[in-house]
């Protein structure tokens, strides 16, 4: 158990193994605060070895709908299965699915290196494993100090590493690249790309249309909750002038539909 | 069967158990700085109240038990503030995101904080009011009784009065999973244990299901209290029956609701 902990990089040094029981089958999922309809019956697969982007404008349901892949927030219908299973049925969460999520997950007076050791403790994770993650994202020399007072940069590495911990075969990240630096933004995306190279599912949130165009093959498009497009950057492409044209004019359809249903 | 599949059952085979769970919650809990200064200004408390009230009882008949051990009510909303802030913190920092996914069994995680809180509150509250006890009897004029620790009634209130802390601990804390909000919770707290004997409900029959009466007035009381008839086991009894259901409610709230 302790050798799938083992190597310095995220690198596995088995060739590529790509492993479809890992799939994420979001199926009919809906979900409703007060009465906004956040998510409205969406259904996805999401494939291991490739980055897809999960794109959608501000407000689309896009980190509702990552919550409810880690159960955190609980769907009124429809249901998510990892590899076959419900988030809240896997043995050791943390060696299967890894979250980036947007918001800060870690106390402001705990140590970074103090805040991985417990979620290793949690899933019966090494402690050789939190100085290797530590390692990996570069945070080894500021792993003792109070990671209140990171910069947001640090923050993101900080939830990579926690995301890194158990090396799991799924990854979310929901807006990792928000608010980075230009070399922050280049070293998420090149860990992104190689972490599904390795054969892993990268579920990537953003809705910047232009880093998703660098960064993932496939795009699941949503708007108001709904799924718009379940598509390759390829494809997407070729509908329209740009990526970026396409996307629009996707989006455009959803800003309609939410303006006609405004009491305006 | 492919080296995939091989390195992926390998790799999860087995469940988190319980005791994941309270490790993760240990080092959580020892981690917080706060800790460490909460329960220095108990024994602060605790001495200091201990000391005063010892130079202070004059009464030789008086119960200078009951007395030295007055601190207990500043004890209680340390331990107190303390339990809300060890769960409260989960949410406004958004460590309960972290907590949640690495343990999605919600009832699990909140049993095992409570588990690992009531442990170290019980060792701290146990600690502070034998420290309190014995700094307040040496304070204490010739004139009035000195209580020994080999008095049956005299270790049976000092004990009493460290589990009380506790008790009183995990109720802030099952309040801070209940209303999610650290100053709210403390409201909460502070209303509870103080306002609300305060507000003229102390003489009503209610009284005697007052933590800080029960306290007072059963708890660490050495001689009988006239027109308090709860024993002192009955009032631990009590207090742990609320503290008890909070944490039910508590967990029951904590597994519906969304994260």
């Amino acid at each position: 158990m302790v050798s799938a902990f083992r190597g310095q990089s995220p690198v596995r040094s088995v060739v590529c193994m790509i492993d479809v029981t890992q799939m994420i089958e979001v199926r009919g999922l809906t979900k409703r605060y007060g009465r906004v309809l956040a998510v409205d019956a969406l259904s996805f697969d999401v494939m291991p070895g490739v980055v897809t982007g999960f794109l959608g404008p501000n407000g689309s349901g896009k980190s509702t709908t990552m919550r409810m892949i880690l159960g955190l927030d609980t769907p009124d219908r429809g249901s998510v299965r990892i590899g076959g299973r419900g988030y809240r049925e896997l043995g050791w969460p943390l060696r299967e699915v890894g979250a980036l999520l947007e918001a800060r997950a870690f106390h402001p007076g705990r140590s970074a290196r103090a805040h991985l050791t417990a979620l290793a403790a949690s899933n019966g994770i090494p402690a050789s494993r939190v100085e290797e993650v530590l390692g990996m994202t570069g945070l080894r020399g500021a792993a003792g100090r109070r990671a209140g007072a990171f910069s947001l940069g640090m923050a993101q590495r900080l939830g990579i590493a926690a995301a890194l911990l158990g090396d799991p075969g799924v990854l979310l990240f929901d807006e990792p690249v928000n608010g980075l630096d230009p070399e922050g933004v280049r070293w998420i995306r090149d860990l992104m790309k190689s972490l599904a190279a390795e054969g892993r599912v990268v579920f990537v949130s953003s809705h910047l249309i232009s880093e998703m165009a660098l960064t993932a093959s496939r795009l699941i498009v949503i708007g108001a909750g709904r799924l718009l497009a379940d598509t390759t950057v390829a494809e997407l492409s070729a509908r329209s002038a740009s990526l970026e044209d396409a996307f629009l004019e996707l989006t455009a359809s959803t800003a309609e539909y939410r303006a006609t249903g405004s009491p305006s | 069967m492919t080296t995939a599949a091989v390195t992926h059952n390998e790799k999860h085979r087995g469940h988190y158990r319980f005791r994941h769970a309270a490790r993760m919650e240990w080092i959580k809990l020892r981690t917080l700085r706060s800790v460490g200064w909460a329960l220095l200004i108990a024994l602060a408390g605790m001495i200091g109240i201990g000391i005063a009230a010892g130079v202070n009882t004059r009464n030789p008949r008086g119960d200078v038990t009951n007395n030295i051990l007055a601190g207990g009510a500043l004890g209680s909303l340390v331990f107190a503030v303390l339990g809300a802030l060890v769960m409260t913190s989960e949410y406004s920092s958004g460590t309960i995101r972290a907590t949640l996914t690495a343990i999605p069994r919600r009832p699990l995680v909140l049993a095992a904080k409570a588990s690992v809180f009531a442990v170290v509150a019980l060792a701290a509250g146990e600690l502070v009011t034998f420290a309190g006890f014995l700094a307040g009897t040496r304070f204490l004029r010739a004139s009035v009784p000195h209580p020994a620790l080999s008095q049956p009634t005299v270790l049976r209130a000092v004990a009493l009065s460290g589990a009380y802390l506790c008790l009183i601990g995990l109720t802030g804390l099952a309040l801070g999973a209940i209303i999610r909000h650290g100053a709210a919770a403390v409201a909460v707290v502070v209303a509870g244990l103080f306002v609300a004997p305060l507000a003229g409900l102390a003489r009503t029959g209610a009284g005697k299901f007052m933590p800080e009466l029960i306290y007072a007035n059963s708890l660490v009381a050495t001689q009988p209290v006239q027109g308090f008839t709860v024993s002192p086991w009955t009032g631990l009894g009590i207090i742990a029956a609320y503290t008890a259901v909070l944490l039910a409610v508590g967990g029951w709230l904590l597994a519906s609701r969304d994260a």
